[in-house]
């Protein structure tokens, strides 16, 4: 093993570690301060629990959820950074290490031989590459729990709806999720492109900065609103009514079909966990 | 009002319980879901008895995180799993193996509201996510089945739990659901939003 490659396995286990045992700080400071304001005492007691959570898991370095998700990956690969088609192999021990060291919990399902014990297996990790400027690589660990990915939702809904069919949509979508997908949410909504590049659009929704809007003010605008809507269902953390119904929303467009309006909406729980970090060609690694 | 209560739960002490109390469990608490929910249910339709007990105990919609430390077993995390997907063996595992109480998290349906108003069981929920908090709340692991076969999340875990809580009563043996409630707000609410959104 090259000594890139090596670096490269020893961020990818840390960004699990991180992903699956640290909130970034802003969520954290954003659930205490639901517990602040928070008036009815089941609601309290709820946060009261997360946010205790939060802090055992940051002192044990122990996963903050023992649902630690299905492994996924975003890499942004420059296209002068040495490692490109080796990369999978890489994340792939990375897993295998991570579900050892940390521990994580063995999520990789095969269709008919069960679980595969290891967090790997076919097409897992996910693994999504864009290929960019330069000659580093940005990768990302995006570990997704199985009860706030039941409640994704996805549409194609009739174009002559207009926006007000993509609100709709949206507002349906989070009811239904109601108490299922452990609220207060984090909601990622990916409009256009086609059937299922929306999705990944609102996946990657869900990684833009906490309660930093659209640079395009029409989406800034929609997303304030949505986000006041449902909040307005009132649904509260964990889905008893009380306290907030999501944290944060953020919008993804791609151009569309003319006959086409695709709608994506991706869910995350209270525990939105994602890491990110720069590797250099020479193999000089940056948490970011 | 908050309990502590101690398995084998009895049955005047769960209908004494209603919506909204707050519960602390101490005992013996089972893990099982989806695929533990299906084979015990197969195995009492052939007659015969899965490996534990669940008469009186708790049964925990969870798949823990579990690590061999030395010849014992170590529980990690071990938060609730989304009891919905139990809905479709829940009425039908409380009638068979009548355990007093159901938890998880998201709440469960009509059936199990039936079968706990039936068979004097209620459905605690613990909150979603907390995983190390529960896993304070466990003091060992007494025995584990199915292992091999159905994985760490899936098989049955038999903990030894001390005042694990708290458990909000969402639904008792009375009839009443909390998260059902709720979640009826919710709707009557949505449809007043998705009107003044027009179309």
């Amino acid at each position: 093993m090259s000594s890139l490659e090596k670096v490269l396995e020893d961020t990818a286990v840390e960004l699990l570690r991180r992903a699956s045992t640290e909130l970034r700080q802003e969520y954290v400071e954003a659930l205490r301060g639901a517990l602040e304001t928070c008036e009815g005492s089941v609601g309290r007691s709820q946060l009261e629990a997360i946010v205790r959570n939060i802090e055992l898991a940051r002192r044990r370095s122990e996963p903050i959820c023992q649902d630690t998700g299905i492994i996924g990956f975003i890499a942004r690969i420059g296209e002068d950074f040495p490692i490109r088609a080796g990369l999978r192999d890489i994340l792939v021990r990375a897993t295998r290490r991570a579900t050892e060291e940390i521990p994580l919990r063995p999520n990789a399902v095969d269709l008919f031989r069960g679980n595969t014990g290891d967090n790997v297996g076919v097409e897992v990790p996910i693994l999504h590459i864009e290929l960019v400027e330069g000659d580093e690589l940005e990768l990302t660990a995006l570990p997704k729990g199985g009860g706030s990915s039941n409640v994704a939702a996805h549409s194609m809904i009739t174009p002559g709806l207009g926006i007000m069919g993509v609100k709709r949509f949206v507002v349906e979508a989070v009811a239904r999720a109601g108490s299922l997908g452990c609220p207060p949410y984090f909601i990622g909504v990916g409009i256009g492109g086609t059937e299922d590049y929306c999705m990944l659009l609102a996946k990657k929704a869900l990684l833009r900065p906490f309660r930093v809007r659209s640079p395009d003010p029409n989406i800034a605008a929609l997303e304030e609103e949505l986000l006041e809507r449902v909040n307005e269902l009132g649904i509260g953390v964990m889905g008893l009514g009380e306290g907030p119904t999501a944290l944060d929303l953020h919008v993804e467009v791609a151009a569309r079909h003319p006959a086409t309006m695709p709608v994506g909406v991706v869910m995350s729980c209270w525990a939105l966990r994602h890491a990110s970090a720069r590797v250099t060609r020479e193999g000089r690694a940056s948490f970011l | 009002m908050e309990h502590r209560l101690k398995t084998p739960i009895h049955e005047e002490e769960i209908r004494r319980l209603r919506v909204g109390d707050i519960v602390y469990l101490n005992g013996t608490l089972i893990t099982a879901r989806d695929e533990a929910h299906r084979r015990a249910l197969e195995m009492h339709a052939r007659g015969e008895m899965p490996p534990v007990s669940f008469r009186g105990n708790g049964v925990f919609h969870c798949g823990p995180i579990v690590k061999r430390v030395g010849g014992e077993w170590r529980v990690v995390a071990a938060g609730p799993t989304t009891s919905s997907r139990m809905e479709i063996f829940e009425d039908r595992f409380i009638e068979a193996f009548r355990p007093a109480m159901i938890i998880g998290k998201g709440g469960m349906g009509d059936r199990t509201v039936r079968a706990c108003s039936e068979y004097a069981c209620v459905y605690g929920a613990f909150t979603g996510g907390a995983a190390l908090l529960a896993a304070e709340g466990i003091k060992g692991v007494r025995e584990v089945h199915w292992l091999e076969e159905l994985g760490m999340p899936e098989c049955l875990w038999v903990f030894e739990v001390e005042d694990f809580g708290p458990l909000i009563i969402t639904i008792d043996a009375h009839g009443r659901n909390l998260t059902r409630e709720a979640m009826e707000r919710v709707a009557s609410r949505k449809e007043a939003i998705i009107a003044s959104l027009g179309g």
